[in-house]
Formats: C-alpha cells, sequence, structure tokens
C-alpha cells in the first residue's frame, strides 16, 4: 500500500467550520473532546452531555467533510469526538438549525406538531439525527428510521411520536436547497499538510501519508493511535486517563479505501464501519446486518474496523466475522509490513501480536467459494447499539449435503475472539443433518469456558452457543425454513400482515 | 360569502384552554436548544467545580482519611469532609437522620454503608482539577460483613423497620378450605431511571450567609430545608429554584438532596458559587433506584380460577437507609391486589436493609412491583386451570359497591377501602373488542404450532392505581398568580416541570378560568421563595393538586374583578362573565387588559394566592384501614410479543392500549404519558437489568451497559386511546384524573404475553415462572424449563 509524496512540513494548527464560521485552534490539548468545546469554550449549551460514552445521543451534532466531489453530513457524538480531529470538516450544532429568519427547521416543526420532545434534554440530539437525515436527502421507512434514531435515547416518549416526526418532516431537495454547510468555506479549508498539536500537556499528531504515519507510529512507540475515538475518548471522559501524544490515522487517505482484487477485499484500517456497511453486505449480508446492529449511526460514522480489530476487545462485533471469512491483517512497522491470519493477532485478554511503533494497516478478505454461507448472529440484552453478549459467525461450505469445510469464531465467549476448532472438526466431512449438528453442538464445551458478567451468565453463553449451530441448521431448510429472526428488518418480515408498518 | 360576513362573528375560542391537545410549553426551546437546564445556566465568574469521592467498597470502617494531599493539589478551593458541615450531617428524606452528606471525617472517621457512597468532596477551579485532587487522598477502610441481596437480608433478619401486614378476613381458614391451591415466588429486578440529565445543582451565595440554589428537582422545598439543616441556617435563607429538569421519573424526589447540600456547602465554605454535576457514570451508582422485590404468594382458588384466598408476603431492597422505602412499601401492599377482589388477604412487607444504594421513588413508588405480584398470581391459576387468564382476571374484578350496609359486597379493598370507581371491566369489554383479543389469541396458536423457533404470546392486563399521597399531609398544594397592568400573567405554582407537562396543563386551568389565550401566561420557574412549604411533585398528582391550587387563586382574582366590574359598570355579579378574551360586564364588553387597567386604577389587588387540600383522605396506618386514595386511575393493555426459543431474544410486536384520564386536560400530553410511561416500563420488564458484583458494586452504570429501550424496541405496531367515556366521579380539576405513574404499569402485559409465549414452547405441564427483567437469557431459561419439565 503506497501514496503521494511528501507533503511538507505539519501545521501548527487546527481548522474547522463551527456553524458556518471558521474557527482556528493553535492551542488545543490532544484529547479536547468537542462537546466539552461547544458548552465550556463557544457557551453553545444546547447540545447535552447524556452518557459523555458515546451511547445516548444528547451530544449529537452534524459532521459535514468533502467527499466524492460533494460533501457528506454525518451525525456523529460529540462527547467523544476530539476537537484536533475535526480538521477541515464542518460542525452544525442545534443552534443552528433554526433558518436565518428565525423559522424552524422542517424537523424542529414536525418535532413540535407531533410532541415529540417531553424533558427536552434528548431533544437537540434527536433534532441533530433528523436534521443529518433529512439533509441526506433519503426517503426514510420505518427500519430506515429505526437506524437513523437508534444511537438516540428518550427516556420519556417512548420514541412514538419522534417517529412521527421522521415520517413526516419531508427531506431535502438537493436541487432546489443549499446545502447546510459551504462547499466552498469548507473547500478553502483543504490542506493536505499534516497537523502537530497540543496545548504544553500533549500533542496531536495527524500526518496525511502512510508512509508519514508509519514513520511517526515507529518513532513514537508509547503514542496512542486514534481513529474514530469511539472507543479511546472513553480512555479520556470515563477513566479520566491522560493521553498525552496521540497519532491520528484518520487524514490518511489510502486507509480510507475499499478495494476489490481478484483475490479479495482490502479494507484500510481507516475505513469506517459506515463505509465498510454497504461494501460488506453486498457480499455478506449477514455481516451487513452484524455491521448494522454495532453501535449507532454515530458510532459506526466514525469508528473504523481497524480500531475495532487493534484494541483487541473480546466483544468486538467485526472479527468474528472476519475471522469466519478467514481475513489476513497487515501490519505496518516503518516500511516493513507482515500478514499473518486475524485470529492469530489476538493472543490473549488484552494482548495482541502488534509490536510498539506498528500499527494496524489494512484487513484482506478473500474471496469466498461459491458454496461458502456466512451467517452471524449476535445476541445482546437490546437489539440496537448494545455489546454483544455473544456474537457467532458460522462460515460453512455445504456440498452435495455434506459440511466440506467450517470456520466458526465467537466473540463473548473467551477472552479474545476464537474459533471453535472442535465445533469445525465435528461437522467437516459429516453430513449437515440435525443429527450431525446435534453431536457437533457438545464440541462448544470443549472450545469454550465462557465467564459471568453483567451481559449474561456463562451458563446462558454456552447454551445459546449451542442453540445458534441448531439455527443455522434451521436456516439452511430452503424453502422448509421457518421464521428464526426477531432483530431489524428480518424481524419485521416475521410479522403478521396486519402488523407491518 | 356576504351572509358570512355581515353576520356577527361567533365568539373564538381561547387557544389553550382545558381539553386542547396544546404543545408542550417549551417545545420549541427543546428543539432549538435554547430550554436552559441547571448546567446551561451562565455561572457567575469564579464558579468552582465539585466533585464527590465515591467509597468503593460496600460496607466497611473507615480507619484512616487523610486529605491533606487533596487539599494542596492544584486549582483546590476547598475540601469537604463528616468534619466541614456547619449543621447536620444529614440529607434524608422527612428527616430520617439516616442519609449523611459524607460518610466520614477525617477527625472523626466514619463507616461506609454501600458502594458508590460519598465519603468526601473538593471543590477547585476546574472539574479536571477536582476529580485529579480528589484521587490524591489517602483513605485506608477495614471490610465489614455487607448484606447485599434481599435473600442475605431476609436471612440474617437484616429489616429497616419491623414487617408490616394488611389483613382482610381469615385468609388461614381460606386457603385451608379452598379446592385449588398454588404457591410460587416472583423476582422482579430494581430500574435505573436514566433521566437524561444528572443530577445537578448550583449554589450561589449571597448575603448574610444566605445560598441560592438552582437545581433539577421534584422537591425544591425538601432541598431547601435540606440545605438549611446541613449549614445550619433558618429556611428563609436558603431558596431553591428549579425551572425545568431533562427527566426525573421519582429519581429527583429525595436524590438532589446530596448534590445541593454539598454545593452548598462548597459555596459556604469559599464564598464562591459551586455546582455540583454527576456524570453519568457517578450517577448511576451514587442514586437510588427502583427497588427490586421478590415476592412469595400462596393462593387459594376454585375451579373457575376465582380467588378465595391470598397469603401475600414482599420483601423490598430498601438499600442503607429509609430513603421513601416506607411509603413505597406500603403502596407495593396497597396495590397488591390490581383490580381485584381478595375475600381472604393478608399482605405482609419486609423491608430488606442491606449495604447497597438507598432505593428510592420510580414512577409507581411501589405500585408496580405490587400490582406485578398479583398478575403473576392470576398468570398462574390461569395455567393451572388451563384457561385463558383473561377469563381469571374478569371473573375476580372489583364489582360495584354494595347497594346497602349488609348487602356481601366484592368491592372492598385489602386495606378496608370501599373501591367506588371501578370501570375496569368496561375497559377490559372494550379493549378486547377493539384489540380483537380472542381471535388473535386462537391466531396464534394456530401460528405457534407451525413455528420451531419463534412462539408469539399475548396478554391482556389491567390497572387500578391509587391517587393521592399515602403520606397524607403531602396532599396540599400553593399557587400563586400576578396580573399585571397590561394584562399579562405571572403563573406560579409549588409543582415542578420535569417534562410530563405540568407548567402548560395549570397554564391552560388559567387560561380557562380567565378565558385567556395561554399565551398571555408566563409559566415561571418554581421557586421556594414564592410558593413555600410544598409537595413534591410525585404520586401523579401535579395538575391534581397544582392545577386546584391555581383554579383557587384564579377565583379570588376572578371575584376581586366581577366585584371591581359590577360595581363600575353598575350590574350584579352575576351579569359578569368571563368570555373568551373579553368580559361581559351586563350590556357592557370589555377587553380582558382594559379590565385590567381600569382594576389597577381602581386599587384593584392584582395578585393572589391559591391553596388545596385534597378532600376525603382518612388513612389509618396503625390498623391497617381507612381511605388513603381520593380516587384510582385505570387502563388495559394488550401486548402481542414474539420470542426466540433458541436466544430467549424478544420482541414487542403489537400494543393496544386504553387509559382512563378521566376529561383530560390535555390529551396531547396525557397521550405522551400513556405511551411514555408504558415504553419506559417495559423496559423495567425487559432489557433493564440492574448487575452488582459479588462485592456489592454495581456494574452497570452507563448506558454501555445498563439497556433502556431504544427506538427500534417500541411495539411494532401500537394502537393507543384514551377512554372517550372517562370522567372523574370525583371533582377533581376538570374532573381530570391524574396519569404520571399509571400507563407505566400498562406494561405487566409485555412480560405476560411473554409468559404466554413461553409456555407455547413447551408442551403445558411446567408453568414459565418468567421473572423480571425477562432478559434473553432469563426468557432462554424458562423455555428450557418448560421444555424440560425441570
Amino acid at each position: 500500500m503506497t501514496d503521494s509524496a511528501d507533503p511538507g512540513r505539519p501545521r501548527n494548527a487546527v481548522r474547522f467550520l463551527l456553524n458556518g464560521a471558521e474557527r482556528r485552534l493553535e492551542r488545543c490539548a490532544p484529547t479536547q473532546t468537542l462537546l466539552r468545546y461547544l458548552r465550556e469554550g463557544e457557551g453553545l449549551t444546547g447540545t447535552k452531555e447524556g452518557c459523555a460514552e458515546g451511547d445516548c445521543g444528547a451530544c449529537t451534532v452534524m459532521l459535514t467533510e468533502r467527499r466524492d466531489g460533494g460533501l457528506r453530513h454525518r451525525a456523529v457524538n460529540s462527547c467523544i469526538l476530539f476537537v484536533p480531529s475535526l480538521d477541515g470538516k464542518a460542525v452544525t450544532t442545534v443552534e443552528a438549525v433554526r433558518g436565518a429568519d428565525g423559522g424552524l427547521h422542517p424537523c424542529q416543526t414536525a418535532m413540535v406538531d407531533h410532541h415529540g420532545s417531553q424533558c427536552g434534554f434528548c431533544t437537540p440530539g434527536f433534532v441533530m439525527s433528523l436534521y443529518t437525515g433529512y439533509c441526506a436527502g433519503e426517503r426514510l421507512d420505518r427500519p430506515a428510521i429505526d437506524d437513523l434514531l437508534a444511537g438516540n435515547l428518550c427516556r420519556c416518549t417512548g420514541y412514538g411520536p419522534i417517529v412521527q416526526a421522521a415520517e413526516t418532516m419531508g427531506r431535502a431537495d438537493p436541487a432546489t436547497e443549499a446545502g447546510p454547510v459551504d462547499p466552498a468555506a469548507l473547500e478553502a479549508l483543504a490542506d493536505d499538510r499534516p497537523i502537530d498539536i497540543g496545548d504544553g500537556t500533549g500533542r496531536f499528531l495527524a500526518p496525511t501519508t502512510l508512509d508519514g504515519l508509519a514513520a511517526a507510529t515507529a518513532a513514537h512507540p508509547s503514542a496512542h493511535l486514534v481513529a474514530g475515538a469511539t472507543d479511546l475518548g472513553l480512555w479520556v471522559t470515563k477513566q479520566h486517563r491522560s493521553l498525552p501524544l496521540l497519532i491520528s490515522i484518520g487524514r490518511v487517505a489510502v486507509l480510507q479505501r475499499i478495494e476489490a482484487t481478484p483475490a479479495g477485499l482490502t479494507i484500510g484500517a481507516g475505513v469506517t464501519y459506515a463505509d465498510a456497511l454497504p461494501a460488506l453486505a453486498r457480499h455478506f449480508p449477514d455481516f451487513g446486518e452484524l455491521l448494522r446492529r454495532l453501535g449507532a449511526v454515530q458510532v459506526r460514522a466514525v469508528g473504523t474496523l481497524g480500531g475495532n480489530i487493534a484494541n483487541g476487545s473480546p466483544i468486538g462485533d467485526t472479527p468474528p466475522a472476519l475471522i469466519a471469512l478467514g481475513a489476513r491483517l497487515v501490519l505496518r512497522h516503518g516500511q516493513a509490513e507482515r500478514r499473518l491470519p486475524l485470529e492469530d493477532f489476538f493472543l490473549a485478554y488484552g494482548k495482541q501480536d502488534r509490536a510498539p511503533g506498528e500499527l494496524v494497516q489494512s484487513i484482506h478478505i478473500p474471496w469466498p467459494h461459491p458454496a461458502d454461507r456466512l451467517t452471524c448472529y449476535k445476541i445482546s440484552k437490546r437489539f440496537d447499539q448494545d455489546i454483544s453478549a455473544v456474537c457467532g459467525c458460522f462460515n460453512l461450505r455445504i456440498e452435495d449435503g455434506t459440511v466440506t469445510a467450517a470456520r466458526i469464531a465467537f466473540g463473548g465467549m473467551a477472552g479474545t475472539p476464537k474459533r471453535a476448532r472442535a465445533v469445525e472438526a465435528a461437522l467437516v466431512g459429516r453430513p449437515w443433518t440435525a443429527a450431525t449438528v446435534d453431536a457437533a453442538m457438545d464440541a462448544f464445551a470443549e472450545d469454550y469456558t465462557p465467564l459471568t458478567d453483567w451481559r449474561a451468565s456463562a451458563g446462558y453463553r454456552l447454551l445459546v452457543a449451542r442453540n445458534l449451530l441448531r439455527k443455522v441448521h434451521w436456516e439452511t431448510a430452503g424453502d422448509a425454513a421457518p421464521l428464526t429472526r426477531l432483530a431489524g428488518a428480518a424481524g419485521l418480515a416475521a410479522l403478521p400482515q396486519e402488523m407491518r408498518p | 360569502m356576504n351572509q358570512m360576513l355581515t353576520t356577527p362573528p361567533a365568539a373564538e375560542p381561547i387557544q389553550g384552554g382545558v381539553g386542547a391537545p396544546a404543545a408542550h410549553d417549551s417545545a420549541v426551546k427543546h428543539v432549538c436548544g435554547t430550554a436552559l437546564y441547571t448546567d446551561d445556566i451562565p455561572v457567575p465568574r469564579g464558579t468552582l467545580a465539585v466533585h464527590l469521592a465515591l467509597s468503593p467498597r460496600a460496607h466497611a470502617r473507615v480507619t484512616r482519611l487523610d486529605l491533606s494531599a487533596v487539599r494542596t493539589a492544584p486549582g483546590v478551593a476547598a475540601v469537604l469532609s463528616a468534619d466541614d458541615i456547619p449543621g447536620v450531617n444529614d440529607v434524608s428524606p422527612l428527616v430520617k437522620g439516616d442519609d449523611p452528606v459524607f460518610a466520614a471525617g477525617e477527625e472523626t472517621g466514619g463507616e461506609v454503608q454501600y458502594a458508590g457512597q460519598a465519603v468526601f468532596a473538593v471543590a477547585a477551579e476546574t472539574i479536571d482539577q477536582a476529580r485529579a485532587a480528589a484521587a490524591r487522598a489517602v483513605v485506608t477502610t477495614e471490610d465489614l460483613p455487607a448484606i447485599l441481596t434481599i435473600a442475605q437480608a431476609m436471612a440474617a433478619g437484616s429489616l429497616l423497620e419491623p414487617p408490616y401486614s394488611m389483613a382482610r378476613g381469615d385468609v388461614d381458614a381460606a386457603l385451608a378450605a379452598a379446592p385449588h391451591r398454588l404457591s410460587g415466588r416472583i423476582e422482579i429486578g430494581g430500574q435505573e431511571h436514566f433521566y437524561l440529565e444528572g443530577q445537578v445543582a448550583l449554589a450561589v451565595p449571597g448575603e448574610d450567609g444566605d445560598v441560592q440554589v438552582h437545581c433539577s428537582s421534584q422537591h425544591p422545598s425538601e432541598i431547601q430545608h435540606g440545605v438549611a439543616h446541613v449549614l445550619d441556617l433558618p429556611a428563609h435563607a436558603v431558596t431553591v429554584v428549579v425551572r425545568r429538569m431533562g427527566g426525573a421519573f421519582g429519581g429527583k424526589e429525595s436524590q438532589g438532596n446530596l448534590p445541593a447540600a454539598v454545593a452548598a456547602l462548597a459555596a459556604r465554605a469559599t464564598g464562591r458559587p459551586a455546582k455540583l454535576r454527576y456524570d453519568r457514570d457517578d450517577d448511576m451508582v451514587v442514586t437510588g433506584k427502583r427497588h427490586d422485590f421478590v415476592i412469595d404468594y400462596d393462593v387459594g382458588f376454585d375451579a373457575d380460577g376465582r380467588l378465595l384466598g391470598l397469603d401475600v408476603t414482599q420483601a423490598l431492597r430498601c438499600g442503607m437507609s429509609f430513603d421513601l422505602s416506607q411509603a413505597i412499601g406500603d403502596r407495593a401492599m396497597f396495590h397488591a391486589d390490581n383490580c381485584y377482589y381478595l375475600p381472604a388477604v393478608r399482605i405482609t412487607s419486609y423491608r430488606c436493609r442491606t449495604h447497597t444504594v438507598s432505593n428510592t421513588a420510580f414512577r409507581g413508588f411501589g405500585g408496580p412491583q405490587g400490582m406485578l405480584g398479583m398478575e403473576r398470581v392470576i398468570d398462574e391459576i390461569a395455567h393451572a386451570l388451563g384457561k385463558d387468564p383473561l377469563a381469571v382476571r374478569r371473573i375476580n374484578l372489583y364489582a360495584a359497591p354494595a347497594p346497602a350496609p349488609g348487602f356481601p359486597t366484592r368491592a372492598v379493598t385489602p386495606y378496608h377501602m370501599t373501591v367506588e370507581d371501578c370501570v375496569a371491566g368496561d375497559l377490559i369489554d372494550e379493549l378486547v373488542d377493539t384489540s380483537e383479543y380472542h381471535r388473535r389469541r386462537a391466531a396464534i396458536r394456530e401460528w405457534n404450532a407451525t413455528q420451531p423457533v419463534i412462539k408469539r404470546g399475548i396478554a391482556l392486563t389491567p390497572v387500578k392505581f391509587g391517587i393521592s399521597f399515602t403520606v397524607s399531609f403531602l396532599n396540599q398544594a400553593g399557587a400563586l398568580i400576578h396580573i399585571y397592568k397590561d394584562g399579562s400573567i405571572h403563573l406560579n405554582h409549588g409543582g415542578t416541570e420535569m417534562g410530563q407537562g405540568l407548567f402548560v396543563k395549570v397554564a391552560q386551568v388559567v387560561a380557562e378560568a380567565f378565558q385567556v389565550d395561554q399565551s398571555r401566561i408566563k409559566i415561571s420557574a418554581t421557586h421556594t421563595g414564592k410558593v413555600p412549604n410544598t409537595s413534591p411533585t410525585a404520586a401523579s398528582a401535579g395538575s391534581d393538586l397544582n392545577g386546584m391550587a391555581a383554579a383557587d387563586a384564579c377565583r379570588t382574582l376572578k371575584a376581586r374583578l366581577t366585584r371591581f366590574a359590577a360595581e363600575r359598570w353598575g350590574v350584579a355579579e352575576a351579569e359578569v362573565h368571563f368570555l373568551p378574551g373579553r368580559v361581559a360586564v351586563g350590556r357592557h364588553d370589555t377587553a380582558f387588559a382594559d379590565l385590567i387597567k381600569a382594576a389597577y386604577l381602581a386599587r384593584v389587588p392584582l395578585s393572589a394566592t391559591g391553596f388545596y387540600a385534597t378532600p376525603k383522605l382518612d388513612w389509618d396506618r396503625a390498623s391497617g384501614t381507612g381511605r388513603p386514595f381520593y380516587y384510582f386511575a385505570y387502563g388495559a393493555a394488550v401486548s402481542e410479543v414474539a420470542i426466540d426459543t433458541l436466544t430467549g431474544e424478544n420482541r414487542i410486536l403489537r400494543v393496544d392500549i386504553l387509559h382512563d384520564t378521566g376529561r383530560s386536560l390535555n390529551p396531547a400530553i396525557d397521550l405522551g404519558q400513556v405511551e411514555g410511561g408504558f415504553v419506559q416500563g417495559a423496559g423495567w420488564l425487559t432489557t433493564e437489568e440492574l448487575w452488582w458484583d459479588a462485592k456489592g458494586v454495581l456494574k452497570t452504570h452507563a448506558p454501555s451497559t445498563y439497556k433502556i429501550p431504544a427506538c427500534s424496541d417500541r411495539p411494532v405496531d401500537l394502537r393507543l386511546r384514551l377512554w372517550d367515556r372517562g370522567v372523574n366521579r370525583e371533582p377533581t380539576i376538570h374532573r381530570s384524573k391524574a396519569v404520571g405513574e399509571p400507563p407505566l404499569m400498562l406494561a405487566m402485559s409485555v412480560l405476560m404475553a411473554l409468559s404466554d409465549a413461553v409456555a407455547q414452547a413447551g408442551d403445558g405441564r411446567v408453568y414459565p415462572a418468567l421473572d423480571a427483567p425477562a432478559t434473553p437469557e432469563r426468557v432462554l431459561f424458562a423455555v428450557e424449563r418448560v421444555r424440560t419439565g425441570a
């Protein structure tokens, strides 16, 4: 993987648009969150702190960036977004949603008309999610509205009135409406120079080339790499840790590419979940559904596949699917590249096979065999915006009624994402029958010794893992397959006709 | 067209009068981000940030507390512990004396009683400095035995007070004689309020040692008195202002006392304004929650499922102090009958004292748990008899009161109050029709027979909820109304706005009284300097109490204006009529504003207070008899759900609700309360699980781990109606009914529908005995039970 030449000397400032006006900061802590900057620095108190961990959406703002020759708007959680990462982008807060004439925006009018606010504290966040949906200009059906609002918690209304507001607010018509952000103003901020900014206590480096990134990472092996900060942000807001040196991968364009090659899909470490979703869903529908349930739009807008892997969480949702698909990881240290199967990257709880100064560069997914079928299940207390108690991914090759290959990986069952090799062995070479499934289910106890925690008990986890294999079997019954899913659009399809929205 | 123009226009009704579906008064500010919450108020220069240092241990003696390094940390202005309290080290509601501000002092030592209890506080220039400074404390503790669960407390006899019972009839004889009898247990989890705005208080010092507190509280008067006690000030030196809360749900009835007291202490110690805002994690570990319950029942019944005798014990985890647990435990007992007549009954309540956070008020206030115990009994009886639970519910409903003394009656509660207004049967009949309950129940059974993995279930449950504070003296309210010379009206009352729409409802009452548009009325912040000695905005009674108090003030003002107008224009007072936007005085017609101006010039007082005390209440706690409630609110819901029998995942498919709000003051607001209450209740019974580790540390202390319903969790198909025949038989404000809490309990239908779905995964021999919350794990294990017969 390579990219363009040396972009020149670093810039010691961050520039972005805030509600249309340029901000230029020459001093900024690397972990300064956008939320605190807005409330304490700008006096913009419309944006609220509900949880400071990206789970409630009260702090939602709209982030706009140049993309494919146009502008792209995304709802993001300002509570865990670091200000230095805003460079070259535009932030729109609830204070700027009203028209210049003081009139309410259609999404605001719809919220008032449908009684979409009660206590009102979550409301600015909902308005920003609705506003972003409006600006995107796409038609919103019920599943799309559920996704649009999955990252915003409301404790008062029960959501119905807000959904009605989403259904009736209309959508932007790019032909006749000026967008919320002036493209020329954003264009004027474009600048390929790396950023080196700090406040005396810490420093934020944002190289713009892969070579520059690799060099900086190698030169500062104790630095923390940051992409969307949907995990790292919590180290700051929850653990109150000091992170004196951050290196951002967010401005390295080549890391944000998804490339289809004859060998498979190569996904740069900086590709966001949102960008990966359509590409993966096209080839692996269940992986798409798994990603749809990872975080919510605000998290998926900035969180990355690379981050999900590099942080080594035993409950990250993408590693089980990627391991089941036989994905390989490309690591980079200085000029050296290293490749390894993803499953070998996870050594033990909290321990990954990544050397100091090394970075995750990309993920490679080989094209599947025509008879392969990937099935993914995410089991959590809540369907949307929850962390898996168990995440089970099955990549089975069934030819002429026989299992000829199997890669099965789980999250939430061990200290790392882990393959179920005993179960695989109990399946491969055997007929794909209920009897084979019954026999193979017992092998889960050989593969996994899960823990009990607040998400689920060990007993439940093991029982669910067993049952998920049975579910895979039900789902391969062809026309005779019963209904097996409740989440998302698939769940709606299971409803009696009279209840479908 | 000409005809229309020449005909005098009919009087346009006022905008925003009683019964209008008016928007929340702050709706436009909400959507624009301009509604100010306590943390949004621009602070005076020099305002300090306060951070609480919390105990990591559940029960321990503090053997050493050395805060010297905290004091010398950068930016620190004050360090506060139990040694630094001028008054009383207590913020307990109702002054029980068992909720210390700080658990320990450097000189006095102390004992921590739950993990998350405040030990000391730091006030510094910034919150980061305060937090960093607190980490420098040297604290040594010696663990003491900790009682964490209901089971442990019951085994150890750790109770806050002796068991309390209510009884009627000879329950032992009834049980012995009953043709059928069963016993069982339901465990019901607690619930975190998860108001989106956390606890926060800003204390601003004034002259003479006075302090003004801006905070997010349902009970400004208690904050005032609590701060005064802690600071050793008379109440008049403390002023509390609450414009709005970002949600409360009972969690800001008593839980705001501590942050307000600590902010005020910091302001007192430094002479500077001080703000204390809990972040989400602190908020969730420091503050109390809905009580978890274990309910055991022994019930006798006949072959039709008619209840003959019920002996029920309710054990509730109160935590380390009383807080409001006594009244909450009582309310759980008051609702142990739900809508059903119990010929012989004994209810015994055990208020367990544990080394966990002191549990507190939460929408329903014990009622939901008590009621759910009853619905479980009905469900299990139906299962035992092989009947539709709806049939068992119907034959046990309270009947009309006996026509005369001596007649047999099926309308007396376990606390000997006659139910005069039971409309549950009417609501159920109508809802059964409109929801097509019977057709769908049969269709679901046919469908389930074809589906091996997904099973559906359906259930109808009613709600009867008693309205009034059962601590009777709290049933009072005051209001203050000024009419200014220009005819604009300033409205104030003791109720607080937490999103429930109280302010707009009371404004509608005032608009109706004067027949002016609501836009003429300024809704103002709750302020202890305007209306004193108020009760908490709680018990669903906000609009009942404050609406009546405001109406009383309006009556006073209207009487003065009427007298003045009658004299001025020489007509009888009966000829003065307040009409939309104007006042007819005999044949003279005057704009409202003109009348006010004239009244001012004639020196008519244009300010009045109003007061209301709920009538008819007569409750004797010692004997467990009397009338604790002015009236009952009713509703009913049908829920249909689906479960995945391989994973336990579940989803609410369709819900039909019929709810009685009497003659609604504002049907839009009331529908919002019903819908929001239902979804909140459904969260309590499904996804919301509080989880403590073996050392008593709460591990679900943020939305990443504690899951309230998200958008896609609401019912796919929700059909919601207010009962058009509803009217309060008591003369409440415009014959409306309270609506804040009752709808939460409509969600019992979800748990019962899940029970129905689980039962159909098996062969019918084993009862699912599904506990709450019905997480995927509990549902799956219940499926395993009914399938394996274990």
